[in-house]
């Protein structure tokens, strides 16, 4: 068992899921009710992960980041390290490629809050933010729960944007599913299985808690 | 100086998105009733006077002191405006108790005694002993009450209730609107109930506003709207059928009258000398103001416009019959009126028979005079 690639699986997902919390809450509710010219657009670039191969999106982060590139430099420059092959690139291609697991569920939660209850907030004399923080999160609460699960397990078992971006730099951009297929390569099915099974468990774990979050909401307020 | 009492003045006028072109006041303790068919622009109304929704032009003012004005660029919040909103799913939250969701709207209330403050306000609408439910744990009519005491909760300056007894069955919609007449007793604010239902308002309202396509038609006290409508339009609106045209024949001081030449038949009505005499008039007689003659023993009462006709339709409604009669004078016409089932059983009442009618001169109103 590579316990580090654990570590650093586990703190890649961790991230992931705090960055993406931070921009998924805001532009899943402005998603949920605002119907503007540029909503269609915004909503099917957020979808595009879902159907791009990984490797397509580690290709352009490839040849967006690189070096060689003006971006590349530029990050380079205010960073003092390139982005690609380092564990802050493999922060911003895994938050990328599951902008659509945090977003989509978030968006659907607000969606199902009825206007009237936040307007009713609003008539009861709280302000916006308070009936944000009162009314609005604890009502959209599932859906931010399995925002970040599915962020969590699907970042824990990403695998071709992270070989394209992060490579397999041990300590560095190593995580598990990379390390399951190098070691199934070397035919070591041992260490393999182990790793495997600790990634089932995790996503089962993850799965299990969408679910039964959801059912205790449903069982609470439905 | 504009005096404090004079309660909630409203004037909106937009071309889009939904079009408005309404006015009214509503003064303090005062319930007024919004009525008008589904997507009339009603709730429009309700949500700008909350502040939820703006307008392209009016004003909108509660005792002198202006919450809108497009003209200005007033706009109050809708926190400042402190309007009890009941609206018509209830928005409940959900996730808090009956209490918290009262306890939400006393902000102005110290924290420790809020709890008791919302229990007060549930007690008031007969809901102690629920207070600790959540609203999926409870009845339409008891989160109705709920919502009703949410809204009441903050000591608001004006009252809207938007359709609120519209989600729940007809036996607790009765319990519930004679809780609101109780109520409303209470109350000081002026009071705004959006309504389709034309018997709810005539049972709760001080003043009836008719609404159609955003813009107001007519408004006043709930008798005058529906006997005396100033336009074919209300006459629809408020279910009167019995529209028919005629001319000014002349007028009687003596008599106080006003007589019609209904195509030959003579009609007396209310004096109302501003008519002139020769034009052509759209007039309504309230189907409350025509009287069946017993068919055994036609009346030949003078003064109580006579109407001979044959009955055109029957339809029974439990208790009472509605009767159509196609008048002998204006066949392409029907005046239309209930009488109780035992009255159209022993009068022999059939499609096809002959019937007299009496149009009570005191339920004639002439509304405008035709184009």
């Amino acid at each position: 068992m590579e316990w580090p690639t654990f570590a650093l699986s586990l703190q890649l997902a961790v991230t992931t899921c705090a960055v993406l919390i931070v921009l998924a809450i805001p532009l899943g509710r402005w998603l949920a009710w605002n119907a503007g010219p540029w909503k269609g657009w915004i909503e099917a670039l957020v979808a595009l992960p879902l159907v791009l191969p990984p490797t397509v999106l580690g290709y352009y982060l490839l040849v967006t980041f690189g070096q060689g590139t003006a971006l590349g430099q530029f990050f380079s420059d205010v960073l003092g390290m390139p982005l690609v092959f380092t564990f802050e690139g493999l922060l911003l291609a895994s938050v990328l490629v599951n902008i659509p697991f945090a977003v989509q569920p978030i968006q659907r939660a607000f969606e199902a809050i009825p206007r009237e209850v936040r307007e009713a907030g609003w008539c009861s004399g709280l302000s916006m933010m308070r009936t944000f923080r009162v009314i609005e999160l604890p009502l959209a609460k599932p859906g931010i729960i399995t925002a970040l699960a599915l962020t969590f397990a699907h970042t824990l078992g990403e695998f071709g944007v992270v070989l394209m971006v992060g490579g397999n730099i041990p300590g560095e951009t190593r995580t598990l599913s990379i390390a399951i297929y190098d070691r199934v390569q070397s035919f070591e099915t041992g260490a393999a299985g182990t790793m495997a099974l600790i990634l089932l468990v995790v996503s089962f774990a993850a799965i299990a808690i969408v679910y039964r979050q959801n059912k205790s909401h449903n069982d609470r307020y439905v | 100086m504009i005096a404090m009492s004079e309660g909630l003045r409203v004037t909106l006028r937009q071309a889009t998105p939904i079009p408005l072109a309404a006015a009214f006041r509503c003064a303090p303790g005062e319930l007024l009733a919004l009525v008008g068919p589904s997507g009339s622009g009603k709730t429009t109304i309700l949500r700008t006077i909350a502040g939820l929704v703006g307008s392209q032009e009016g004003a909108i003012s509660l005792d002198g002191t202006v919450w809108f004005d497009a003209a200005t660029g007033v706009n109050t919040s809708v926190q400042d405006r402190r309007c009890g909103f009941v609206f018509q799913d209830y928005a409940l939250f959900p996730h808090m108790t009956a209490c918290e969701n009262v306890a939400v709207a006393l902000s102005h209330v110290s924290i420790t005694h809020r709890r008791q403050q919302a229990e007060a306000q549930l007690a008031r609408v007969n809901l102690e002993g629920l207070e600790d439910r959540l609203p999926h744990a409870l009845s339409g009519g008891q989160r109705q009450r709920v919502a009703v005491a949410r809204a009441l909760a903050r000591d608001p300056s004006v009252l809207l209730l938007d359709e609120p007894f519209a989600a729940v069955d007809q036996v607790t919609r009765r319990r519930l609107q004679e809780e609101l007449v109780r109520l409303r007793r209470t109350l000081d604010i002026p009071t705004i109930l959006v309504t389709h239902d034309l018997a709810e308002a005539r049972m709760l309202a001080d003043k009836l506003c008719v609404i159609h396509e955003g813009k107001t038609l007519q408004s006043g006290p709930p008798e005058d709207v529906l006997h005396r409508p100033t336009s074919s339009a209300v006459a629809r609106l408020v279910d009167i059928s019995n529209v028919f045209y005629a001319a000014v024949h002349h007028h009687d001081e003596a008599k106080s009258a006003t007589f019609l030449d209904w195509k030959g038949v003579s009609i007396e009505g209310p004096y109302r000398p501003d008519l002139k005499v020769g034009s052509a008039v759209e007039w309504v007689v309230p189907s409350a103001f025509v009287v069946l003659h017993r068919r055994d023993r036609p009346s030949r009462g003078e003064h109580e416009n006579p109407v001979d006709g044959t009955v055109h339709d029957l339809t029974a409604l439990g208790d009472t019959v509605r009767v159509s009669i196609r008048p002998a004078n204006e066949p392409k016409y029907t005046v239309v009126f209930s009488v109780p089932t035992h009255v159209a059983r022993r009068n022999g009442l059939e499609v096809g028979v002959s019937a007299t009618l009496s149009l009570l001169a005191e339920g004639v109103h002439v509304m405008a005079e035709a184009d």
